[in-house]
């Protein structure tokens, strides 16, 4: 207990009387990760509007004629519920459907208003378990008695599924370098202040200081710095992107059918991800650019 | 204290030390002189294991020192009080926290350390400069910090590299005085020097080293003759040496 109050104090001494050099730490780390939390963003995002496609994806929805009335509708359910592969038949009424795109254009909504008659058809919505299963369906459905349409965007879907899948991936592996890029540059940060301190520690060492002792408190330093940095991207992050979703979020939800995700929602995960790449960025770089001072 | 039992150290090109025996008693004061490059470093690296021996055994308060393990070492260090010609003090420490440090490393309480530092520092004779940072001091009070941290944890054996090479004469036969005053409490002192004036007017043991070997161990005079220049320029050397 007392060694670690001792490496906390003498952590916090240091810094203090290395501003310049545990500033510098700071911009570089921060710097880091305010690109890191741009990909982060992105991802997430992309993330979110993937698996609502994918919701999407196992759904088919039958538009029926003008004037179909109740009992024909049920009949075209009942024609579907005990199809191989059918979870789950719905009734979406042409009231219902106006309800929701109107919730879809959020502020923009009393432009439907204006419409007068409700121009929506009612629908049948079919989800299934499998695309193959949903094709099967499309095709059984189109030209059946009272059935107008049949929307399953197959080939839509799975362009854009493909589209968001390598974004992902391509997020991640940018990602990955950028922790690599971040780790080097922090270690070799904290490297000019062990080197300003190399002849500090080899005094330390001739008084007899074990290396965990001398190691200790620019550890608990690296750390500190660490957290540090995460807290002020991970604010940065927040405030930016905040002020995104609030100039481009309804008109994402619009267009993309998709909200974006809630900043309060990402602020959590912003603080603990950045808090443990900036602990551990910090306590690699701390071990790594001391390692050659303390051998022998 | 001290026994060097047929200890061989050879670097790749020159000796070091070449089947030296020396034995010091506990108490003992001994000045340890010889031209640059002789194996006086070589020995002090040696009681440190800064380096080790390539035969031969190194006993160092009882301890066999060439068979400690490098975890071991700050083990050996803390026994041992070392004082070095250019201080090496933590410059981004204090005076109390430079000198508090060497207890710190020994895990001793606060309020042990609130109380023996200011002693030691009323000891060297600095009881006012606690606060002050290492580069506000001249060389003299100094070295009076780095003489109170190696003695702190009160240890059997004081090894001073030089003590005296960046002192003025006065300031030097202080810090000299103050030797002599912890070495007649008790602890053994084993002091490397250059400076002919201060060993003849100690009259103490004094072991010469050439070349790896011992040549001379008794008691009473420098023994070298050499010209003013040429001492300044062996302290260069051994300083480079340090590099």
């Amino acid at each position: 207990m007392r060694t670690i109050g001792y490496n906390l104090k003498q952590a916090f001494l240091q810094i203090g009387r290395n501003k310049g050099m545990s500033l510098a730490s700071v911009f570089a780390i921060t710097a880091m990760m305010l690109i890191l939390g741009l990909f982060f963003v992105i991802t997430v995002n992309v993330n979110l509007f993937s698996e609502m496609l994918k919701s999407e994806y196992d759904e088919v929805e039958f538009f029926l004629e003008d004037g179909t009335d109740a009992d024909e509708a049920q009949a075209i359910m009942d024609k579907f519920e005990n199809e191989p592969g059918v979870q789950e038949v719905a009734f979406r009424s042409k009231d219902d459907a106006m309800k929701i795109m109107k919730q879809r254009w959020g502020e923009n909504g009393y432009l439907l208003d204006s419409l007068g008659d409700n121009p929506l058809p009612d629908s049948v919505l079919v989800t299934v378990d499998s695309p193959e299963n949903a094709s099967k369906i499309t095709e059984a459905a189109e030209g059946m008695d009272g059935i107008e349409d049949v929307k399953y965007y197959k080939e839509t879907v799975e362009k854009l599924t493909s589209i968001t899948d390598s974004l992902q991936i391509g997020a991640l592996v940018v990602m990955a370098f950028l922790i690599v890029v971040s780790v080097v540059v922090v270690s070799n940060t904290i490297k000019l202040t062990v080197f300003a301190r190399a002849r500090e520690i080899s005094i330390m060492k001739y008084i007899g200081a074990s290396n965990w002792f001398i190691r200790g408190p620019f550890l608990v330093e690296g750390i500190i710095i660490g957290i540090f940095s995460a807290l002020v991207s991970a604010g940065v992050t927040y405030l930016i992107y905040d002020k995104i979703v609030d100039i481009i979020g309804t008109d994402v939800m619009t267009i993309l059918s998709c909200p974006m995700v809630p900043a309060t929602y990402l602020a959590m995960n912003l603080v603990a991800v950045f808090a443990a790449m900036g602990v551990s960025i910090g306590a690699c770089g701390s071990i790594i650019s001391m390692r050659r001072f303390l051998d022998t | 204290m001290i026994t060097l039992e047929n200890v061989t150290k050879t670097y790749s090109s020159n000796i070091g030390l070449e089947d030296a025996s020396i034995h010091i008693d506990k108490g003992d004061f001994v000045f340890l002189v010889g031209p640059s490059g002789a194996g006086k470093s070589t020995f002090i690296k040696l009681l440190l294991k800064e380096i080790d021996a390539d035969s031969g055994s190194i006993v160092v308060d009882g301890q066999e020192v060439t068979r400690l393990s490098n975890r071991e070492v700050p083990l050996l260090r803390r026994k041992i009080g070392i004082v070095f010609q250019d201080f090496r003090l933590l410059p981004k420490k204090t005076v109390y926290e430079n000198v508090a440090f060497a207890m710190e490393i020994l895990h001793k309480s606060r309020k042990q350390i609130k109380k023996r530092v200011p002693q030691a520092l009323a000891l060297v004779g600095i009881p006012d400069k606690a606060d002050k940072y290492p580069d506000e001091l001249s060389a003299g009070e100094q070295q009076r910090v780095a003489i109170a941290r190696a003695i702190i944890n009160k240890p059997s054996l004081l090894i001073a590299d030089e003590p005296t090479g960046n002192l003025d004469p006065a300031t030097a036969d202080d810090i000299m005085d103050l030797l002599n005053k912890i070495n007649m409490s008790g602890t053994t002192i084993v002091m490397v020097t250059h400076a002919k004036d201060i060993v003849d007017k100690m009259n103490k043991r004094v072991i010469a080293i050439e070349s790896g070997h011992i040549v001379r161990d008794e008691q009473g005079q420098y023994g070298y003759e050499m010209a003013q220049d040429d001492v300044k320029e062996e302290v260069f050397d051994d300083a480079y040496d340090r590099l």
